[in-house]
């Protein structure tokens, strides 16, 4: 490893854009969780008979069925996206800023 | 249960526990250095981390647990599920690749990365403590009582022969052979509930609608709707959900997991391939806790004992007879093991290289010295475990886990996610961050009706016109709050330049797996 100093590394346009566009979407993905979880909780909370509601006439299952299997519907779709651009964008640019340091 | 079913489910248990052995016994053989022993040499592989990840946290409360409360409650089971499962995106986003990359063996590292080591240390063994200790005693006590109505078996004996089992694994295998535990009986729990799930729907056409309807025909429409019987309030339910949420990702078993896989890419895999099993697994189980609704009834499941915790292995009788019955009951059993045993370790750890090697030596122990007394901290720690099992005996331990997940949020997850992501945490902020939430949810959960008036049955209204009386169950949208807030304000008010200056380099590592400096001591 060559030796550089700590302000090369800030400085690097190429890890500031790393840094930039990782924190953004990976914040992003977290609001998204945290809103669709916390909705569903503070819907429990603090109006419950909203999820009480029939699907449908004669139909017994309620609203609250497909809206809580869809949290973990949501958990599974977001780590999917989270993932797909992590391992194929992130890794690559990555990669590139490990290689050009050595 | 008859004879017969109790020595199919020993059969099955004995089975299991040849197999562990031999493969601690082979593990022993590899375990030869401190990153053996904490981090299985860093020779594991993202899928089979996220199988060991998923064994690690489908404890017996969340099969025997959730099924039990899907069973008497319906609907509201859910709020465990889905609470349990969200917390693992968090830990994918923020915390799993970082973690990896900034750390050793404990979330420690991460935390002292930049700060003054003996103070954050210490405060981060009294954190990791906490969680560790009460977390085992739901466990071990969980332990005594299932045991006891699957195998009639002496409570004390059980607990002592859990704590025995789990200490062989740990003491010889080190973490090499609790992975292969977690993932063994990962696959074992997943295998069951999956075919006990095909079984249930089988008897509805593989129709779910049709199976909630049959629950909704026999106990009301208020099955299929959010109650009040798992929350009492509504910001308890917030509350709960916070911790829930994110506890998880401050649960020192689950983070030491990550430093198991040679990088931040396979740390990343891990969390995928446990969302996987984890969501997967709580879908599952909330058809199999409709089904034991149906199918055995309520009140067949309360008077079992436990507590509703015997939803999933009476069901398991009702579908496939005694021998399922017996397979179920191994496996909770083995569930038990593999987590007590993994909590056993993270203890270890925490005790042997951070306290230790860390704080007291100064990080200077040679390899042997380590290994010597990881080995001593994990006895220490089994024989802790099978003293709390025997001294809790009897009492009603469910709101330890609560507790747990309440402490582990607001005591380790505020710190780690200061240490990771703001550039002015200074040492003082970071160690009272981390006391003020373990000693905060204590306290609160002390001055709170859950010890208040369920265990100390004081009058409620009374309570409630006491000047330092907590009105919430659950703590954690306080604790964590403020943990966050102490851990701000003291950093604000006296700056740690050292700190605010390694942050770059930090940054750097953490995103990158490198600093591309020279003089790295970490490598």
């Amino acid at each position: 490893m060559s030796s550089i100093s700590i302000d090369t590394i800030k400085n690097d346009p190429q890890f500031q854009e790393l840094v930039s566009k990782r924190s953004r979407f990976a914040w992003t993905l977290t609001a998204a969780i945290l809103i669709i979880y916390f909705g569903f909780i503070f819907v429990i909370a603090f109006v419950p008979k909203v999820l009480a509601i029939p699907l449908g006439t004669g139909i017994v299952a309620t609203v609250g069925i497909p809206v809580g299997l869809g949290v973990i519907v949501s958990a599974f779709v977001l780590t999917g996206i989270y993932v797909a651009r992590a391992n194929t964008e992130f890794d690559a640019i990555t990669q590139q800023i490990v290689e050009r340091v050595k | 249960m008859s004879a017969s079913s109790n020595w199919l489910a020993i059969l099955f248990f004995f089975i299991f526990i040849s197999l562990t052995l031999a493969i601690t016994w082979w593990a022993a053989r590899r375990t030869k250095t401190t990153a053996h022993f904490y981090a299985a040499g860093h020779g594991i592989s993202g899928f089979q981390n996220g199988l060991a990840l998923a064994g690690d946290y489908m404890s017996a409360a969340s099969f025997l647990g959730i099924a039990g409360l899907v069973a008497l409650n319906g609907f509201d089971g859910l709020i465990y599920s889905t609470g349990w499962l969200v917390g693992w995106p968090i830990i994918l986003f923020l915390i799993a690749e970082p973690l990896r990359n900034l750390g050793k063996y404990t979330f420690a590292d991460v935390v002292a990365y930049r700060l003054n080591q003996k103070p954050v240390r210490i405060a981060a063994v009294i954190g990791t403590m906490s969680v560790v200790l009460t977390y085992l005693i739901a466990q071990m006590v969980g332990a005594g009582t299932l045991i006891k109505l699957l195998f009639d078996l002496d409570y004390t004996v059980a607990v002592v022969i859990v704590g025995c089992v789990m200490m062989t694994y740990v003491l010889f295998g080190g973490m090499i052979a609790t992975t292969w535990v977690q993932i063994i009986k990962a696959g074992l729990l997943l295998g069951g509930a999956f075919a006990m799930a095909l079984l249930v729907l089988s008897k509805f056409g593989f129709n779910p609608a049709s199976l909630f309807a049959k629950a909704a025909e026999a106990y009301g429409g208020k099955v299929l709707e959010p109650g009040t019987k798992v929350v009492t309030g509504a910001w308890d339910a917030v509350s709960l959900g916070l911790a829930l949420m994110f506890g998880t990702a401050g649960l020192p078993h689950i983070l030491m997991r990550f430093y198991t896989v040679p990088d931040a890419r396979q740390a990343r895999q891990s969390v995928v391939w446990a969302t996987v099993w984890i969501g997967s697994f709580y879908l599952i189980t909330f058809i199999l806790g409709f089904g034991a609704m149906v199918l055995v009834t309520p009140d067949v499941i309360l008077k079992a004992g436990g507590g509703g915790n015997m939803a999933a292995p009476l069901l398991a009788n009702a579908l496939g007879g005694p021998a399922l019955f017996g397979f179920i009951c191994a496996v909770a059993f083995a569930t038990i093991l593999a987590v007590v045993a993994g909590l056993t370790l993270s203890g270890a750890a925490a005790l042997s290289h951070d306290f230790w090697v860390s704080t007291v030596k100064g990080g200077k122990a040679t390899e042997d010295e380590q290994l010597l007394v990881a080995r001593i901290a994990s006895v220490i720690l089994g024989v802790c475990a099978i003293l709390l099992g025997i001294v809790f005996q009897g009492q009603n331990v469910a709101y330890m886990v609560g507790l747990t997940f309440s402490i582990a949020a607001s005591a380790n997850f505020p710190a780690l996610m200061l240490a990771i992501f703001w550039r002015r945490l200074t040492t003082a902020g970071a160690v009272s961050s981390i006391l003020f939430g373990a000693i905060g949810t204590l306290l609160l959960i002390y001055l709170g009706p859950t010890i208040q008036v369920d265990l100390l049955k004081n009058d409620p209204v009374w309570l409630a016109q006491q000047w330092w009386s907590f009105p919430l169950k659950n703590p954690c949208i306080v604790t964590m709050s403020l943990a966050f807030a102490v851990g701000i304000v003291v950093s604000l008010l006296k700056p740690e330049p050292t700190s605010e200056q390694a942050f770059a380099e930090m940054e750097r590592r953490a995103m990158t797996g490198s600093t591309g400096l020279a003089a790295n001591p970490a490598e």
